[in-house]
Formats: structure tokens, C-alpha cells, sequence
């Protein structure tokens, strides 16, 4: 499992191992607020990145912030 | 800076032909108060009365506000909302004491509360021992939840600024005055008593879900310090209701309890340096800027302690643990104040995130505790909301009218500037 | 009409002999016996005690499940209000025993059961939350003042008197918050606190910091060309009109939505029901919560295998640490049984 959201403390915390930081609380995948072309391209981003975490192999919580 | 507080006692309210105070009566001119905060975006506007004792449910409520009004040092109250902006917290300020301004109506969002003048649920809030004036709307069809919200927020900033200057001939029962230095000026006068800063997180999330201070919200601000005569006078007001529960109502703003304990110490045992308001961001890097500037402040004040007071559960959690671990780690002792959200069974961890500098910490409450309240005669608003409200469902509200719920839903039950006496412990 | 309680000890105690008599099997002695009989003091005449049973410690370790089947017995024969185990102090089997036989006799007869064990005692964190164990000092040098505690907190058990937190009550905490109401109102207490962790003096926290538990981490996906991925939401996105009526905080359970047939999330078909964000966005285009439109595109593009049929979703605020465990766990079965290899987990 990789998880998306963006309170990454929290994730920790809870055990999370697979993190993926997201944009904000209320959309987590996706920036709507710098309209559609943005939002689909962070979303596309954001998805790969939780994809390439689920393939990688890690001993302990592991952060997947950069592609 | 010098204020005072000129309190009247109010100790009933009644429907009157003139608005006006005469022995601790508080009689509404129900025509004129409505004209007063008659808005087109209001399909229907409404007062009722609710008084301390009476069986009444309020319900959804979104926020309770003191009536005040400037009778020097500033016109009307509220400034950037219902007064230009102008500095507040010097000069004088009439308080209806004892009287509060209920804003209620359909529901914008799922975190509004209900506040019950008796029987168990009055235990809960303060709001059952003051006389209140509730503004009942209705929105005009496919309003902008936007645009409701804020009328509906103003609308209740206006009502409670009109009874108070109605009544602002009224001798005071009590006049409370707060005197305070600068920073630099209280500091020459007692370099021996530790300087304590507070530190007033407020949620800054959005939709039903933002504070307001001299009329704007808060929502890309950076931490700022403010002299505690602001806070005390009507510089912060809220629009959320970030949970029924721990929302810090404006009522609770202008009588913040750690601005009002800290300053009857101060010169005492405490240096009161003043007050902070950090915004609690939806984004972590807005999480992070927030804790750490906010302990920058600590640090160029020269604090020695901080109290922290957080304003909600769940995400600003991470708030909390940021900022009480930058301020420790900047050399400034902590204590944080904050409810919890362990569970209706009260065996799960009682915050979301955590961080071992939290080592001292003030609870104000498990905020899902379950709790039976009684059959209301009277329901002002809309006995059904309660099945839409956080801490509710649909099967909350009994046939009876009696209702199954989690403190969470009674309105300033569990709030995190410590303003009451609920606590948890371990059982 | 006083209330009947029934005791249960161990061979030392029951006067049986030492070490060289803990295979000692259960007894009956239809009288209190040992600190029985100073616990019986204590009781008054509000509570007699009926029974004692005498096991020893080393045959209830070893015959877990036939030891506590004939104390069971034993004790339910003598229809007692009450059982109370002990003290065992820092005695480990004693402790295991003691917080087993008090947890069968909780479960089975519906009774108040105490017992009372020093803190560091291995059977404090076997039972503690499932009976009431009286915090005693880590020897029998604390007899007295463990028992006076077993019988009060008992008594005041046996008539339905409300408890006031345990540290008051004198028992080692159940795991469970409960809320009371001070004698001072929360921003005197913090500054209170404040100034005394200033002076570098004593405080006492009102929570304590959790420690956290880890989870080991699942292998890696071998082939994503061929692997099921399943989208997994805490952030309360359903059909409009949320028909199976998912609450708005504090879940209570989740759903799965069919979702094999969409390209996309749009707000005319599905809508946030979750109490704590700003749903604005979420309503406008629900993807920002659930990416679909490009799970969609990118299951097309092969990048993975197959979107699961399945949409899982709950609320995440307010939601109980049990049932997310519950939850998670369930969907997770369901998801293996189906043959998925990933979830992507959303979450506000």
C-alpha cells in the first residue's frame, strides 16, 4: 500500500511505511486551484510516484517525495 | 495600553418596544433588531429568545458572540467588520454581561453544534447560562455556501453590536480594566518574573473552517503578535466551527480565558508578553512556517514559557506537536492545552500525531465521549440537523425527542483555550 | 443481606508449601484463608467472603485452559457477586493467573473481578484491560494497604458507585479516557503547569505521549505491467446522496462502489460526505480526492495491470483507532481474496 495525503507527521506516526506527500488537505491529489491543466499534471505525478513506491523495496517508513 | 471593561449584568431578556436595558432586563425591539440585520441573501430572518433553565435547543448553531460597543477609544465594535479598522483594546467598551447572540440556520457545514438551555447538555456549555438573542435565517435558493456564510457571520457581528448601543447609557455593574505596557516597558519593570507568551493556534482551513482577525481571515497570514487588549476587545473574530466542540467562539475570543489568567498574574508571578495567533494551515509547509515562526516570535520576545492552545483534532494535531517541539528546542518550556479525540470508547490515542517535548499537556476532554440528552420542548432551528452534524447521525434523535450523541456536538464543550472545567482522565 | 464474594490464591499463600508445591491443583476451602482473612476485615459486614480457591502457580501456567475450567467451576458454584484474585505484587505466574482466572470469571459470570499486582507485574499488561488491578507495591511488605484498596474499590464496584479516575480509585488504568469535571478551569491548570515545569519542579502531565507501534512493510510489487492496483479513500467520497448513509465523522463502517464502468469522478455522480475539510474542491471534481481520471489513463497506457472494480472508501476524522484497525483489516482480506497486489490509499 502507498498512501497519499499530506499531514506526513501524521502518517508517521500511524505507521504508514509507503508515503507519498500530497498537495492539501482538501485535495490531496490534484492542485485545482491553478486550474485543470495543473491539476490533471500533479495528479499524473503524484500517482507515479505512489505506483514507483509500491515497486520499491524498503526495511522501514519510507518518505516518496521526488520522481 | 488601557481598557476597560464596563460590564452590565444582564439577567433576562425580553421582547420589547424600544431596545433597551432597564434593571438587568434586556427588552429587543424584535421589527427594528431584524431591519438591522435584514440582508437580500437572507430568504428569512427570525429572533428567538433562549434563556438559562428553559427547555430550548438551539440547533445548528454556528457561533455566539458578546454584545459589546466602543463608548470611547473606537466607534461600534468588531473593527474590519462591523467598525472601520482601528486598533482595539484602549479606551472603554459597554459588555451586555450575562447576554449572547446566537447565529442559527440552515446548515453550511457538518461541524455546527447544538447548545440545550437544560437538563444534561446545559452541563456542557456556557451558553446555557446566558440570555440569548438567536438569529434564525434561511438562505435564498442556490445561495453560494460562500456568500451565506459570511452574511450569516456578519449579520451576527451586526446584531450584537446594535443591542449593546442601544443600551449604552446603562450604568455599569462592574468595570474590569486591563493595563499593560509594551513588551520593552513591562520588561524594565520586572526583569525577575518569567516572561510567558501565549501562543492562540487558529484554524485557518476554509469554508466554515477560518478565523478572522480585524476583518480578514488568517488563512495566508504569518504568525503575529498581538497586544492582549485586542484579543480581549474584539480583534478576533471566528468563522468556524472546526468542531462544535473546540471552536473558539468570538464570544470565547474576547473572554479568552489564558489572556484573562495570565494577565490577572502578570506583574505578579508572570511577565505577560502578549498574544500570538498562529494559523493552522491545510498544507504541511503552512504546518511547519506556523510553528516555526511562531517560536521565532518566542525567541526574539525573550519568552520563557508558552502556553499553547490548539483549535480543533485531527490535522491541527501536527500544528500542536510542531510548535510545542520548536519552542522547546528553542529553550522555551511548553504546555500545550487540547482536547482528544479518543474514541466513543475512549480506548483509542487520544491525538493523531505526537512528540515526546509534549510532556506537558492540558486536557480539555474526550470529544467523543457519548452522552444522552434530554427531549427539548422547544427547538429553535431544525431538530433534524442532528443527524448531519459531526458527533450525530441519523439515529441520534430519539422519537422522544431525546437525543444519543458524542460531546462533540455540543457547541464550546470541550474548547481548548481552557475555558472550562472538563477534563480527562484515565478510568 | 450481605454480598457473597469468593478469593482466589496461590499454594504459598493458601499455606500449601513453596516453590515445591506449585503443581498444587485446585482446591476449594469454603472459608477465607490467608489474606482472606484480613480482606474480610476490610469488607465489614457488607461483603462475606464464601470461597477461597488455592491453585498453584505452576499448574495454572502449565494447564492454562484445565486450570481455569475447574476454577471456573468452582466459583460459579458458589454464585458469588464478587472474585478477587491475589494480591500477586511482582509475582509473574502469580500475576498470569490471577489476571486470568479475574478475566474468565469478568466474562463468563458478569461479575466484578479485582485483583492487585505491582505495575511492572507481566500480567498487568495481559489483563489490565480487561479487569480492575489494584496497584500494590512490589512485595507483601504492602499486604495491608492492598487489600483495605481491593476491598474498597470492590464495594464500591458491588454497588454500582460511580468511579472517579483511577489513580484516585487506586487501580492501574484500563487503556480507557473518560472525562470529569475539575475543580479548576483548564487555562489555570496550563499556567499552573506552565510555572511549575519553569522552576524545574515536579508537574504531572494530564496525557501522556503515545509510543507508536510499526508495522513491518509488504515485499515490493515484482511486475506493476501485471498487477491489480485498488484505490482506497479515508476522504469520504461516495455516490451522490451517499446511499449507504457512510457518517460524516466517527465511521462506523465503509463501502465499496462499483466503479469499472467510469473514466472519472465527476460531481454530478459522486460528492464528499467528510465533516472535517473545506469540500469545495472535493464536490467540484472528486478526482482530487480519488484520482480515477488518471488511474484510468494510465491503467490504458499499461503502466499497471488492472484498476480494481472496487472503490473503498470511508471517513477519516473523528474515526476510532479500532475500527480504522478493523477496517483496514477487513478490506485488506477482501482485496487479497480478490487478487489485488497494491491499494493506492487517499487520504485529507
Amino acid at each position: 500500500m502507498a498512501q497519499i495525503a499530506t499531514i506526513v507527521p501524521i502518517m508517521l506516526t500511524v505507521g504508514a511505511n509507503r508515503i507519498v506527500p500530497g498537495v492539501a488537505i482538501p485535495h490531496p491529489v490534484g492542485n485545482p486551484e491553478a486550474g485543470l491543466e495543473e491539476d490533471k499534471k500533479t495528479r499524473r505525478k503524484l500517482v507515479l510516484r505512489a505506483l514507483k513506491a509500491l515497486q520499491t523495496e524498503i526495511s522501514e517508513q519510507t518518505i516518496f517525495d521526488s520522481d | 495600553m488601557r481598557l476597560e471593561l464596563h460590564k452590565v449584568k444582564v439577567r433576562d431578556v425580553r421582547w420589547g418596544d424600544v431596545t433597551k436595558l432597564e434593571d438587568g432586563v434586556l427588552y429587543v425591539d424584535k421589527a427594528s433588531a431584524i431591519k438591522e440585520v435584514a440582508d437580500e441573501v437572507f430568504a428569512k430572518v427570525d429572533l428567538k429568545l433562549a434563556r438559562p433553565g428553559e427547555s430550548i435547543r438551539i440547533i445548528p448553531v454556528k457561533d455566539c458572540i458578546e454584545p459589546r460597543v466602543k463608548l470611547s477609544g473606537g466607534r461600534d465594535y468588531f473593527p474590519g467588520f462591523v467598525s472601520p479598522m482601528q486598533r482595539a483594546g484602549s479606551g472603554a467598551t459597554l459588555v451586555l454581561d450575562g447576554a449572547a447572540v446566537v447565529t442559527c440556520g440552515s446548515i453550511v457545514a457538518f461541524q455546527e453544534g447544538f447548545i440545550d438551555m437544560s437538563g444534561e447538555g446545559a452541563r456542557y456549555t456556557p451558553f446555557s447560562e446566558t440570555n440569548n438573542v438567536v438569529l434564525v435565517v434561511e438562505p435564498i435558493e442556490g445561495l453560494d455556501k460562500h456568500k451565506y456564510e459570511a452574511a450569516l457571520r456578519i449579520a451576527g457581528l451586526k446584531l450584537a453590536t446594535y443591542l449593546a448601543k442601544a443600551c449604552m447609557d446603562s450604568k455599569a455593574d462592574e468595570v474590569a480594566t486591563f493595563e499593560k505596557g509594551t513588551v520593552a516597558e513591562e520588561s524594565a519593570k520586572f526583569p525577575d518574573l518569567p516572561k510567558i507568551l501565549y501562543v492562540c493556534m487558529s484554524i485557518a482551513q476554509g469554508l466554515l473552517h477560518d478565523t478572522y482577525v480585524y476583518g480578514t481571515d488568517v488563512k495566508s497570514s504569518f504568525p503575529f503578535l498581538l497586544h492582549p487588549n485586542e484579543v480581549l476587545d474584539g480583534a478576533v473574530v471566528s468563522g468556524n466551527c472546526v468542531s462544535a466542540c473546540d471552536k473558539n467562539t468570538t464570544y470565547h475570543h474576547v473572554n479568552n480565558p489564558v489572556v484573562c489568567d495570565l494577565y490577572a498574574r502578570h506583574g505578579k508571578d508572570v511577565n505577560f508578553l502578549g498574544v500570538v495567533i498562529s494559523p493552522e494551515s491545510t498544507v504541511l509547509a503552512g504546518k511547519e512556517r506556523s510553528a516555526s515562526m511562531s517560536a521565532a516570535l518566542g525567541v526574539e520576545l525573550g519568552a520563557d514559557g508558552v502556553v499553547i492552545t490548539e483549535e480543533g483534532y485531527g490535522n491541527p494535531d501536527t500544528d500542536l506537536c510542531l510548535t510545542a517541539k520548536y519552542f522547546e528546542q528553542a529553550g522555551i518550556k511548553t504546555v500545550v492545552i487540547s482536547d482528544e479525540a479518543s474514541g466513543t470508547d475512549g480506548k483509542s490515542q487520544s491525538l493523531a500525531d505526537a512528540t515526546p517535548e509534549m510532556n506537558a499537556f492540558v486536557s480539555t476532554g474526550n470529544v467523543n465521549e457519548m452522552i444522552v440528552v434530554p427531549p427539548m420542548k422547544e427547538v429553535i432551528g431544525d431538530a433534524g440537523a442532528i443527524a448531519l452534524l459531526s458527533g450525530g447521525s441519523a439515529e441520534s434523535l430519539r422519537e422522544d425527542g431525546s437525543m444519543y450523541v458524542e460531546l462533540q456536538s455540543i457547541i464550546g464543550s470541550t474548547v481548548e483555550i481552557g475555558y472550562g472545567r472538563i477534563g480527562c482522565e484515565w478510568v | 443481606m450481605s454480598y457473597r464474594v469468593v478469593c482466589y490464591i496461590n499454594q504459598f499463600y493458601g499455606g500449601k508449601g513453596g516453590e515445591e508445591a506449585a503443581d498444587f491443583k485446585p482446591a476449594l476451602v469454603k472459608n477465607p484463608v490467608g489474606p482472606g482473612l484480613e480482606l474480610q476485615k476490610f469488607f465489614g459486614d457488607e461483603a462475606v467472603i464464601v470461597g477461597t480457591i488455592i491453585c498453584g502457580d505452576g499448574y495454572y501456567a502449565e494447564h492454562i485452559e484445565k486450570a481455569r475450567a475447574e476454577c471456573l467451576k468452582m466459583i460459579q458454584d458458589l454464585k458469588p457477586d464478587m472474585f478477587v484474585a491475589g494480591p500477586a505484587f511482582n509475582a509473574g505466574r502469580y500475576g498470569v493467573a490471577c489476571g486470568d482466572i479475574c478475566a474468565t470469571v469478568a466474562e463468563s459470570l458478569g461479575i466484578p473481578s479485582v485483583t492487585g499486582m505491582f505495575p511492572e507485574n507481566p500480567g498487568v499488561e495481559l489483563y489490565r484491560a480487561q479487569i480492575f488491578i489494584v496497584k500494590t507495591e512490589g512485595s507483601a511488605r504492602g499486604m495491608k494497604e492492598a487489600l483495605s484498596s481491593m476491598a474498597r474499590l470492590g464495594l464500591k464496584l458491588l454497588k454500582g458507585t460511580p468511579l472517579g479516575p483511577a489513580r484516585e480509585e487506586g487501580y492501574i488504568h484500563r487503556g480507557i479516557r473518560k472525562n470529569f469535571f475539575k475543580e479548576k478551569r483548564g487555562s489555570l491548570r496550563a499556567i499552573d503547569m506552565l510555572l511549575q515545569k519553569i522552576a524545574g519542579k515536579t508537574f504531572e502531565t494530564e496525557y501522556e505521549m503515545p509510543v507508536f507501534k510499526k508495522i513491518p512493510p509488504a515485499p515490493p510489487i515484482k511486475d506493476l505491467k501485471h498487477a491489480t492496483i485498488a484505490l482506497v479513500t479515508s476522504g469520504g467520497i461516495v455516490p451522490r446522496g451517499n446511499p449507504d448513509r457512510l457518517r460524516v465523522s466517527s465511521s462506523e463502517s465503509y463501502a465499496k462502489y462499483d466503479i469499472s464502468g467510469l473514466d472519472d469522478l465527476t460531481p454530478d455522480k459522486f460528492e464528499s460526505i467528510h465533516g472535517g475539510y473545506d469540500r469545495m474542491w472535493a464536490n467540484l471534481n472528486p478526482d482530487v480526492v480519488v484520482p480515477l481520471d488518471v488511474m484510468r489513463e494510465l491503467e490504458r497506457g499499461g503502466e499497471f495491470g488492472k484498476l480494481h472494480p472496487y472503490l473503498y472508501t470511508t471517513t477519516g476524522t473523528g474515526t476510532s483507532v479500532a475500527n480504522a484497525e478493523r477496517f483496514g483489516r477487513e478490506i485488506g482480506r477482501e482485496l487479497k481474496e480478490a487478487g489485488v497486489d497494491g491499494v493506492i490509499l487517499t487520504s485529507t
